[in-house]
């Protein structure tokens, strides 16, 4: 794994927003196989990176390589023709549409010019059969599940649309123990059984030393901490992040 | 003990509020049939107090009133449920008219072709109201409420404010509105497709998706600008289409038939038949049905002697019910959500 080639690097990404810079420079790779959590402070520029490497946003400067290819991503439909799949932090779901539409969404299934509501249903049955996620009804609209429920239905319409990577943003927010520990295994499990590549955005450091090979902090706009979690440890990422605090402090400039 | 009362109690309130919350969903799945009822009601009601109402020239007479109605209801509820409005369609539904007629009697075009003509501007109106309120991000009640001025404008200076007789009678003019159910096979053919699309294509999904939550389709890849501005477009086309209909079957082109009744009326109609105004929730059999209540209450009170102002008091409250069970029911649902 260690040695694997990268499936995903990306170059020097600088995002401005107007007159503020929020990536000033991000270097970043990806091997197959591998889950990257991806740390840093509220603001620090997490979800753009991730919208960047989706084609939801265009980098300003900078490249992105897919399998050593440089790709110039246009949209959201390019990066996912590609295979890059995204579960945003407010998981792209339509609240008015049932479990079955939401999976298929903008790739759904037709016959001529109609949706093939049938199919969509059955697949969707097996896929969540298949990772072990129990919903009620896949008629039911997403809006009475809840927040585990939800996010696994995210996080499998993401794989079964051919991804070939995975991104996910805060895929543990606002989610019990229990929850949480469902998609942590659901995360582990497309580790083992399926070898994607993913990258995790997480808050909690205890939760990416269960499922991470390697973990990136992200600072001022950009990667400032490179470690494979066997060399790193939950105090060492504490650490890192209180002295940027203390430092600030003492700078002045803090909050 | 008390532990156990308590736990007993939270259960029972939980069974309570699930049994409420399924009850009212259920009532929002059968919208269209508690409507239907409404419907039945009012008839029952108007035929009893004036035994004409169930006639057949009262029916044909109800049946052409409604045709502009219910098909501009059903065009405006795709885009209600998308997220948007369109304040200008009733205009559009004296344009489209207008535009054909001068299409045919001054530049000398066949029939056909000038009827094309007139579908066509009000589609670029459709386009010009999308690409305003999608791209400059003038909201879409502002965008149209221009536009309801500026053709309203254009209606009354292209015709020099007089109506106009239409073109004489042809096979042609017999299938856009002069013959007698012309307009009401045309109106059930564009509600049946309507349901249709909404329903049962990725174009009805996706519209749905955007009204819905806008930046999670975004973010799932639906192009939510073509969706809005396609069904801007649509909803021109089709009130300037019905307004073609109407023009043929009254044989005359009114410069001021698009006031600000038709457009009104037509909102209201498609919120009665349950489309919420902010997007995501609507269908097309709802805001038919809504249209429908709409111009029976009106015909009825119209046999009745009663007068226009009556109606419209009936026609503001029955809005504000709507109104008030949409967002209590909405509410409801948002408490079952947690």
């Amino acid at each position: 794994m260690e040695n694997g080639s990268d499936y995903l690097r990306v170059e020097g990404v600088v995002k401005r927003f107007g007159a503020i810079s929020v990536l000033k420079g991000v270097d970043l790779h990806v091997r197959e196989g591998e889950v990257l959590g991806l740390i840093g402070d509220n603001g620090a520029g997490k979800s753009t990176l991730l919208k960047t490497i989706t084609g939801f946003h265009r980098p300003d400067e900078g490249r992105i390589l897919i399998e050593g290819d440089e790709v110039n991503l246009r949209s959201v439909s390019q990066a996912r023709s590609l295979g890059i799949q995204t579960v945003y932090q407010d998981l792209a779901l339509v609240n008015e549409l049932s479990v079955f539409h939401n999976m298929f969404l903008n790739g759904e299934m037709t016959v001529g010019p109609f949706l093939n509501n049938r199919q969509m249903k059955a697949k969707t049955s097996q896929y969540l059969a298949d990772m072990g996620v129990n919903i009620p009804s896949i008629d039911t609209e997403v809006a009475r599940l809840s927040g585990g429920q939800r996010q696994a239905i995210a996080v499998a319409r993401a794989v079964y649309s051919d991804a070939k990577m995975l991104l996910l943003d805060e895929p543990l927010a606002a989610m019990g123990a229990k929850e949480g520990a469902l998609i942590l295994d659901l995360i582990q499990r497309l580790k083992e059984e399926r070898g994607i590549p993913m990258i995790l955005i997480v808050h909690n450091y205890a939760q990416v030393f269960d499922v991470c090979d390697r973990v990136n902090l992200l600072r001022n706009g950009r990667i400032e901490y490179d470690k494979p979690v066997a060399e790193s440890s939950v105090e060492e990422l504490t650490e890192l992040v209180v002295s940027e605090y203390r430092k600030a402090r003492e700078t002045g400039n803090g909050g | 003990m008390s532990e156990t009362t308590a736990q007993e109690a939270a259960s029972t309130d939980r069974q309570e509020r699930g049994f409420l919350s399924r009850l009212l969903s259920g009532l929002v799945r059968v919208r269209e049939v508690s409507i239907l009822i409404v419907l039945a009601g009012l008839a029952l009601y108007f035929q009893t107090a004036n035994g004409a109402f169930l006639s057949e020239q009262n029916l044909l007479s109800l049946a052409q009133f409604a045709v502009p109605y219910v098909v501009i209801a059903s065009a405006l509820c795709l885009l209600l449920i998308c997220g948007e409005i369109d304040l200008s369609v009733g205009q559009s539904f004296a344009f489209a008219p207008i535009v054909m007629y001068l299409a045919y009697d001054k530049l000398f075009l066949v029939l056909p072709l000038a009827v094309i003509v007139g579908l066509l501007a009000v589609a670029v109106v459709g386009l010009i109201n999308g690409l305003i309120t999608v791209y400059l991000g003038v909201s879409s009640l502002i965008t149209t409420l221009g536009m309801f001025f500026l053709l309203a404008g254009l209606n009354v200076t292209l015709t020099g404010g007089f109506p106009e007789v239409t073109p004489e009678a042809s096979s042609v003019t017999q299938v856009l509105g002069e013959y007698a159910w012309a307009g009401t096979i045309w109106a059930l053919i564009i509600i049946a497709v309507l349901q249709l699309v909404l329903a049962r294509t990725r174009w009805g999904l996706h519209t749905y998706a955007t009204g819905g939550n806008p930046l999670g389709a975004r973010e799932a890849g639906v192009s939510i600008a073509r969706i809005k501005i396609g069904n801007f477009i649509l909803c021109g086309v089709l009130g300037g289409f019905v307004g073609i209909i109407e023009a043929f079957r009254i044989q005359s082109i009114d410069p001021l038939a698009g006031g600000p009744d038709i457009v009104l009326l037509c909102i209201a109609s498609a919120v009665i038949g349950g489309t919420a105004l902010l997007g995501g929730v609507g269908t097309v059999t709802g805001a038919f049905l809504g249209a429908l209540v709409l111009t029976i209450l009106r015909n009825g009170f119209t046999l009745q002697g009663i007068s226009a102002y009556t109606f419209n008091i009936i026609l503001g409250v029955a809005i504000l019910i709507a109104m008030i069970l949409n967002v209590y029911v909405a509410r409801l649902r948002g408490a079952g959500r947690a």
